[in-house]
């Protein structure tokens, strides 16, 4: 079999599955040195991800479908796993046929994929075999029997409207167990969401979640778009990651095109990225520490995000970002005057920032309630594949932005701060250290921001092309899948937020710890119920 | 105990006098396009790169009606990249009491290539024109009805509390929300503050294009609301459906479940905005926009 030129760290992985299923997989495309695509049947699923999961030390970091029976006559399943070590990505596809849609369960042998494969369940009508909990999740209990993402299903097909059928939860029972419901409505400013806690006396003893409350059909809408308009409804999917997002689908279709963005629009790209890094980070602290009662530091920490939000409206003409991201490259260059502004307020955010984290030391009270509440073991957080900030609390030592770096990332040095304790403080903790990181490359970036241009010309993308693009965003890995079809167009797109990955351990650290310590748990994952349920 | 003294001492006062003094706003700002429309030479490339649908037309008889949709604009300004004859201000405070107060339209004579020839209405707000494109919002209508002037500020004007409602926003309005209770913007010194419970507001602050999932929750916490109650909707998404629009998924904005008051255009509205179109709402500042004023 003709192996694909791929990358010389990912020959070895390639060339040693190619041994050991021998006449079991039908053909290999590789369409980037970094991102090479197996093509087998769906018997191999199980035995291929549980040998890269021991040999190769893989990840399965999403898993998707698309519906190929107009060209191919079947739905094609992709397993994408990131091989972090070999700096790749290795993408088993298997087709599922329409005589029998059904697929196997890996949740057993990998809780990660949970409720991506009823994800996949729910929109394309695939039907799980062996999953512990194949009950609906991305789409309420009382929708119809529809399919969103088949081709068949228009995307402006109108639904009898929603009648608040009770989903079924688990039953928590036993002498002085009771439920306690909220949601989706919360009582803070923050997204919606359905949590239900079991709790006898204080501690709670299980947690379910109740998510894809604001699901709004952003996949199926990038199917309608014209790829330039997909930009700004990358931009959507979380307003707090609004500049990752877009430049993670950016990443995409520039691969898929074959061209790359010029390198003062990649150093731009690493700016916006950082920028959204730093506001992000200093609200949470601030958060975290509002969560237990510590507002003073939240108010300082509210005035330094102020700072970087105006800063991000005077370099990109909007506060997220917005309006920012291109197809190759980034829309307006930084002119002597916003670097200055820039460098302003990184020294004025350095020394402010130092004294919020003195403040912060000082309060004894504030680590009382922070330490050794809502811990995330190692061993929990490698089970459920957390990733991002939760998972660096945890002992995952990963950062796409060292381990697959692109943009700018390549010609700079940092360091990835990881932590074992996996409890509130660590996540706070790691942000303060990102923190400190993200000046230090923001300064360097600016100590050697190259001239030129700030975006290449991308065309049309070319058609039938397959091409996976990634960003470290503040929150976590973040990944934008795309398929393009004719007329600068795609026929699929899957968004991956690190949300929807990090959600079950939520549930996980807040087992044992009280109810009232729940909004300081949630808040130092501070997840996104929007990039969840898209 | 002292640090925080110290440091607090040392910050001194942070907040703004707005709406008193306006923010400084810098240069490179986007806020809402303007449309130089007499001189409009043709509307379709905008319309084609406008990624929400925020810039239209509907050609009928030679004759051609555009429209510039203030509630569905995101402004990216990549209308103004493509066409001279609109610029993008930086103005954010577009508050209108009014869903079809955000629709402005102009009609126009077509040349054979479809460019137009000249402008045969001039540009008018919330009035619908022939082509019948501007689709009259009956829930908003009842509820200016509702709101005799200077009611709301007699009521609510010195004392408001608000309960947010994301229905399906994308959480960047909740970051510019969450900002009104900075130090810098300050809510309370209004007597305005946020409240966790329904029961305890008069005003819900609805943003997301309201997704077919929290449709139902909305009504509850509507009807959970003690009347007298404003509602105001937050955002692109919130005032018209935004780049979600209506689909299976979404209903298109707040309007198509509740009867809204105020509605605050912006991707997302800034905090100074969001300002605006909530003093407007208990009649603290004028419908009109300072910047027009």
């Amino acid at each position: 079999m003709n192996l694909p030129p791929v990358s010389n760290d990912l020959r070895p992985v390639v060339e040693e599955i190619t041994r050991r299923f021998q006449g079991r997989i039908d053909s290999w495309q590789a369409p980037h040195p970094n991102e090479v695509y197996c093509h087998a049947k769906m018997e191999l699923v199980a035995g291929f991800c549980a040998h890269l999961y021991r040999t190769w030390k893989a990840r399965l970091v999403t898993l998707f479908a698309e519906d190929a029976r107009a060209g191919e006559g079947v739905f094609h399943l992709y397993y994408v796993l990131a091989l972090d070590a070999a700096h790749g990505f290795l993408t088993l596809r298997v087709p599922v046929s329409p005589e029998a849609p059904e697929f196997a369960s890996l949740t057993d042998a990998i809780p990660a994929v949970n409720w991506q494969e009823r994800e996949v369940q729910d929109l394309f009508g695939l039907k799980l075999a062996g999953h512990p909990n194949p009950r609906r999740c991305a789409l309420h209990d009382d929708w119809p029997e529809v399919f969103p993402l088949r081709k068949d299903f228009d995307l402006r097909t109108k639904l009898p409207p929603f009648t608040g059928v009770r989903h079924k939860f688990r039953e928590v029972e036993g002498e002085g167990v009771f439920q306690v419901p909220v949601g989706p409505v919360h009582a803070g400013i923050i997204e919606p969401g359905h949590f239900l806690f079991s709790v006898a006396g204080e501690p709670v003893l299980y947690l379910q979640l109740r998510m894809f409350y604001v699901h709004k059909a952003t996949e199926k809408l990038f199917e309608s778009l014209p790829i330039p308009h997909c930009v700004r409804l990358a931009e959507s999917i979380s307003g707090d990651s609004s500049f990752a997002h877009a430049t993670a689908f950016c990443h995409a279709v520039e691969r898929a095109a074959g061209v790359e963005a010029p390198p003062r629009g990649r150093a731009l790209r690493t700016l916006g990225l950082e920028l959204e890094r730093l506001y992000n980070h200093a609200a949470d602290i601030g958060a975290i520490c509002n969560d237990v009662a510590f507002v003073t530091a939240n108010m300082h920490a509210m005035r330094l995000k102020e700072r970087v939000l105006r800063v991000n409206e005077q370099l990109t003409g909007n506060r997220l970002l917005r309006g920012m991201a291109c197809l190759g490259g980034v829309r307006f260059d930084l002119e002597a005057e916003h670097l200055r502004a820039l460098a302003e307020l990184l020294d004025w955010f350095e020394d402010q920032f130092k004294e919020l984290v003195e403040l912060i030391r000082g309060n004894s009270g504030t680590r009382d309630r922070l330490e050794t509440t809502g811990v995330l073991t190692p061993q929990a957080a490698r089970d459920l594949g957390i990733v991002g900030i939760a998972g660096r609390a945890s002992g995952f030592d990963h950062d796409l932005r060292r381990d697959f770096p692109n943009d700018f990332y390549d010609q700079l040095q940092f360091s990835v701060p990881v932590f074992s304790v996996g409890d509130v403080q660590h996540r706070m903790v790691v942000r303060r250290e990102e923190i400190f990181r993200s000046l230090s490359i923001i300064r360097q970036v600016l100590g050697q921001l190259p001239d030129g241009p700030i975006r290449a010309e991308v065309g049309e993308a070319p058609p039938n092309r397959v091409a996976l693009g990634y960003v470290e965003g503040w929150r976590g890995e973040i990944f934008h899948w795309i398929h393009t079809a004719a007329g600068n167009r795609l026929t699929r797109c899957k968004v991956k937020d690190p949300s929807l990955q990090n959600w079950p351990a939520v549930s996980e650290a807040i087992m044992g710890n009280i109810i009232a310590d729940f909004p300081v748990v949630n808040k130092s994952f501070n997840l996104s119920y929007s990039g969840t349920d898209r | 105990m002292f640090e925080a003294l110290r440091q607090s001492l040392k910050t001194g006062i942070v907040t703004t006098n707005y709406p008193d003094t306006p923010l400084e706003v810098s240069t490179r700002a986007r806020g809402k396009p303007e449309i130089d429309w007499p001189n409009w030479k043709d509307a379709r490339p905008a319309a084609a790169i406008c990624p929400t649908g925020a810039i239209s037309y509907e050609d009928a008889n030679g004759r051609r009606a555009a429209r510039l949709d203030l509630a569905k604009c995101i402004f990216c300004g990549l209308c103004a990249d493509v066409d001279s004859a609109i610029r993008m201000t930086n103005l954010c405070e577009c508050a209108a009491r009014h869903r079809d107060d955000l629709v402005t339209s102009a009609g126009y004579s077509l040349k054979p290539d479809g460019a137009h020839e000249r402008m045969v209405s001039p540009p008018s707000v919330a009035k619908p024109l022939p082509g019948g494109l501007t689709p009259s919002q009956g829930a908003s209508l009842a509820a200016i009805g509702r709101q005799i002037k200077g009611r709301a500020g007699n009521m609510f004007g010195r004392s408001l509390h608000i309960r947010e409602v994301d229905a399906g926003s994308c959480n960047g309005c909740e970051v510019e929300i969450a900002g009104l209770n900075s130090p810098v913007y300050d809510l309370e010194r209004f007597g305005i503050h946020f409240v966790a419970s329904p029961r305890h507001a008069d005003m819900l602050l609805v943003t997301g294009p309201v997704s077919r999932n929290m449709e139902l929750a909305l009504r509850k916490t509507y009807d959970a609301t003690p009347a007298p109650r404003l509602v105001v909707a937050v955002g692109a998404c919130g005032c018209g459906g935004g780049i979600f629009g209506q689909n299976y998924a979404t209903l298109g904005g707040v309007d198509k479940v509740v009867p809204v008051d105020v509605f605050v255009p912006g991707c997302p509205p800034n905090p100074q905005a969001l300002l605006h179109g909530i003093l407007m709402a208990i009649g603290r500042v004028s419908s009109k926009s300072r910047a027009e004023a």
